[in-house]
């Protein structure tokens, strides 16, 4: 190699340092505090995986993997990882990553929903999710029992399990205008809203659940009865009219109302979940409730115009049950149209007594032998008109002495109990009776004989006449028949008075009859 | 001196890196200062290797949670969605985008990796007292020096991004963690370039002034 070093003279010395450098430089704080940051995110990164859940779906409808978030009274809790569908393409399965430290919210009764938006009655909700999509609220249950995988609810709860309170459950055959969120009252103050309903497997009837704030599910007694308080209660009934109504709010999207009947003393609080029956109105509600029905069936071969099952049964004015079923058959044999109707007779309900029973009689036998005295006296069944106006009809029971004698059959099922033609039908009969004899009266042998009759009369009249006419003239004041007769009574009338003086004589001197007069100066 | 390439350590010459004076140093002391600027004098940047290898490592700890963590959140009315470079890369890859999807590819993800890579390559060399690839080596170094300051666009883009959309509630952007740790990754491999000696690169094995790594 050649030299290029050119002449570098003259090179100063440099001056001498007398501090010495550190070998092993401060700079590797530099890779310690990376690796200490890089450490301390990925542990906070690993830290933060929270447990893993699964949650079953009916439709991923607006949920969005990575994006659709579970929330926790507004808070985030979690993610949707991934949407996947279930094995048989039932269902949608998420998948949840969650925040850490939230194991203890995944219990067995804890709940999880789609927030969509919803307008229903008085409630409009979720309406963020309208611009921010869908989320999954969730109700952190109360159990001990972890779980992981659950099964999403339809639609939110409307009670949150923080809220004090009981569930009780009412039972109906018609939802009404029930929702969810319907408020329930209690003296027209809003205490609890209906939580959820499910109808029950067989179709028959609804569960809806509802949910009374403490303090007032405290008034919920056993004997509590439930009513729909959905709008307008109108009665026209004999005392005029009644209108109930609870607040504005129930008559716009219904209600349920409840209140204890004050009688029947003091119950004590219904447990939770309790089973109610949800009645139509307020006066249902307060019918006392069934207690041992029977049922028994009418035959009647006339019109049943007007009879509506639930029409009233009375026995002498008190009623002691209602109509059930109203059918119509044809006896094959003899081609007759009948029409039986069934009742229901529930006389322990309607507080009828028995009075003097001894302890441990069958009340059962009682009832028979009751009925079977009644129908011997004479009592029968009978369509009556309830209600001129509308034209409806209830059954009575009363007595009919003269009723041809019938005898009970308790073998067969429902017991048949005799009836007899109701009042109009009775009456009816008898006017035809009355004119079926008038037809048959000989009217017109009875006119010719009654004309004959009546010349005759005639004749007779005039003879009759001329026989006054000298008569009258034998009394006029100025014949001489009349004078005559004048002078006669005159002279009757002094020969009167001498005998009543005889007689008086004869009073006082009674012996004067056999021994004559006596001297007068004596 | 194997490779019989003449440096100034090599005559005792040291070299004044602020003001380029060419000084002898005084008989007995190792360094010196620059009779001219009073800077220190050092035969090779005192401890280059080491304070190199620390930056390299520093950088290539961050490089991890710079891929890994996202670094832009964007919210909007829809949610929130966080992206990581990689994601990025994906996200912007259409038929039309792709360019812009290799820019941030090769800007964001392989320069930083090449830059790492590379130092450590130099490093290695030096340290095993390689004397081959001198011209290439130094080539090198060059290139990783002058293509490093790039990377900072990304970090600059991401910023003004998330300075510029505000438009609360509406849509927000926000830089993600893995931001930071992706500026630290330039700003670390910057420094580990600043501190690396290239005038290692000539000092070959066997040479006695090795040492001075």
């Amino acid at each position: 190699m050649p030299d290029p070093r050119p002449p570098v003279q003259p090179i100063p010395d440099s001056k001498t340092v007398s501090e010495k450098r550190r070998r092993l430089s401060l700079v590797w704080l530099v890779p310690i505090i990376a690796a200490g940051v890089g450490v301390w995110v990925a542990a906070t990164q690993i830290l933060s995986k929270g447990p893993k859940i699964t949650i079953v779906f009916r439709s991923a409808d607006g949920l969005d993997a990575g994006k659709t978030v579970i929330r926790y009274m507004g808070v985030e809790v979690g993610t949707i990882t991934g949407i996947r569908l279930s094995p048989d393409h039932e269902h949608v399965i998420a998948a949840a990553q969650m925040a850490p430290d939230t194991d203890g919210f995944f219990v067995a009764d804890t709940q999880f929903w789609a927030v969509r938006p919803r307008i229903s009655g008085a409630n409009v909700t979720g309406l963020g999710t309208l611009i921010s999509g869908a989320y999954i609220g969730m109700q952190i249950g109360s159990s001990g029992e972890p779980k992981r995988d659950f099964v999403a609810l339809e639609t939110a709860p409307i009670i949150s399990s923080d809220v004090p309170g009981r569930f009780f459950t009412l039972k109906t055959g018609d939802l009404g205008s029930l929702d969810n969120g319907t408020p329930i009252f209690f003296r027209r103050l809003q205490v609890g809203q209906v939580a959820s309903y499910v109808l029950s497997k067989n179709g028959q009837y609804f569960d809806v659940k509802i949910f009374v704030q403490a303090p007032y599910d405290q008034y919920v007694a056993a004997n509590t009865r439930f009513w729909q308080a959905s709008g307008i209660d109108m009665q026209l009934s004999a005392s005029g009219l009644s209108v109930q109504t609870q607040s504005l709010l129930s008559i716009l999207i219904g209600g349920v109302a409840f209140e204890t009947p004050s009688s029947g003393g003091l119950l004590t609080e219904a447990d939770a979940d309790t089973e109610f029956t949800l009645f139509a109105t307020r006066t249902e509600a307060f019918e006392p409730p069934a207690r041992n029905p029977q049922t028994y069936e009418l035959v009647f071969n006339e019109s049943v115009r007007g009879l509506l099952p639930g029409a009233p049964v009375e026995l002498r004015g008190i009623k002691i049950g209602e109509v059930e079923d109203i059918r119509a058959q044809v006896d094959a044999k003899t081609m007759n149209f009948t029409i039986p109707v069934t009742i229901k007779l529930d006389a322990q309900r309607l507080g009828i007594k028995v009075v003097d029973a001894n302890a441990g009689v069958d009340l059962a036998n009682i009832r028979k032998q009751f009925i079977d005295s009644m129908v011997a006296r004479g009592v029968r069944a009978q369509l009556r008109t309830g209600n001129l106006l509308t034209g409806s009809v209830f059954i009575a029971f009363d007595y009919f002495p003269d009723a041809p004698p019938v005898k009970i059959d308790w073998s067969q099922h429902p017991v048949e109990l005799p009836t007899i033609p109701g009042e109009l039908e009775a009456a009816e009969k008898r006017v035809g009776d009355i004119i079926t004899k008038l037809n048959k009266l000989p009217l017109q042998e009875i006119s010719e004989s009654l004309n004959h009759t009546l010349g005759d009369l005639d004749q007779t009249l005039m003879s009759a006449r001329t026989t006054l006419d000298s008569a009258n003239t034998i009394v006029a004041p100025d014949s001489a028949q009349r004078v005559q007769l004048d002078k006669t009574l005159a002279e009757i009338e002094r020969a009167a008075r001498s005998v009543r003086v005889l007689a008086d004589y004869l009073e006082r001197h009674p012996e004067a009859l056999l021994r004559g007069k006596e001297a007068k100066t004596k | 001196m194997s490779t019989g390439v003449i440096t100034a350590m090599s005559d005792r010459l040291q070299h004044c890196e602020t003001c380029g004076l060419l000084s002898r140093p005084a008989p007995g002391a190792i360094d010196g200062r620059c009779p001219r600027c009073d800077e220190e004098l050092t035969f090779r940047k005192p401890g280059s290797i080491q304070r190199t290898w620390a930056f390299l490592i520093a950088a290539a700890i961050c490089y991890i949670p710079a891929n890994v963590l996202p670094v832009l959140s964007t919210t909007t009315a829809a949610g929130t969605e966080s992206d990581t470079i990689l994601q990025g890369v994906v996200l912007l890859w259409s038929p039309t985008g792709w360019p812009l999807s290799l820019i941030v590819l090769f800007a964001s993800i392989m320069i930083p990796s090449a830059k790492i890579l590379a130092l450590g390559y130099l490093l290695f060399s030096v340290q095993f007292g390689s004397a081959q690839n001198h011209r290439q080596r130094l080539r090198l170094f060059r290139t990783v020096e002058f293509i490093g300051r790039w990377s900072m666009v990304d970090v600059f883009v991401d910023t003004f991004t998330a300075a510029l959309i505000q438009l609360q509630p509406l849509m927000e952007v926000e830089p993600g963690p893995g931001l930071f740790f992706f500026a630290a990754v330039v700003v670390l491999t910057m420094m580990a370039v600043e501190s690396f000696d290239p005038r290692l690169i000539w000092d070959s094995a066997g040479s006695p002034e090795a040492s001075y790594a």
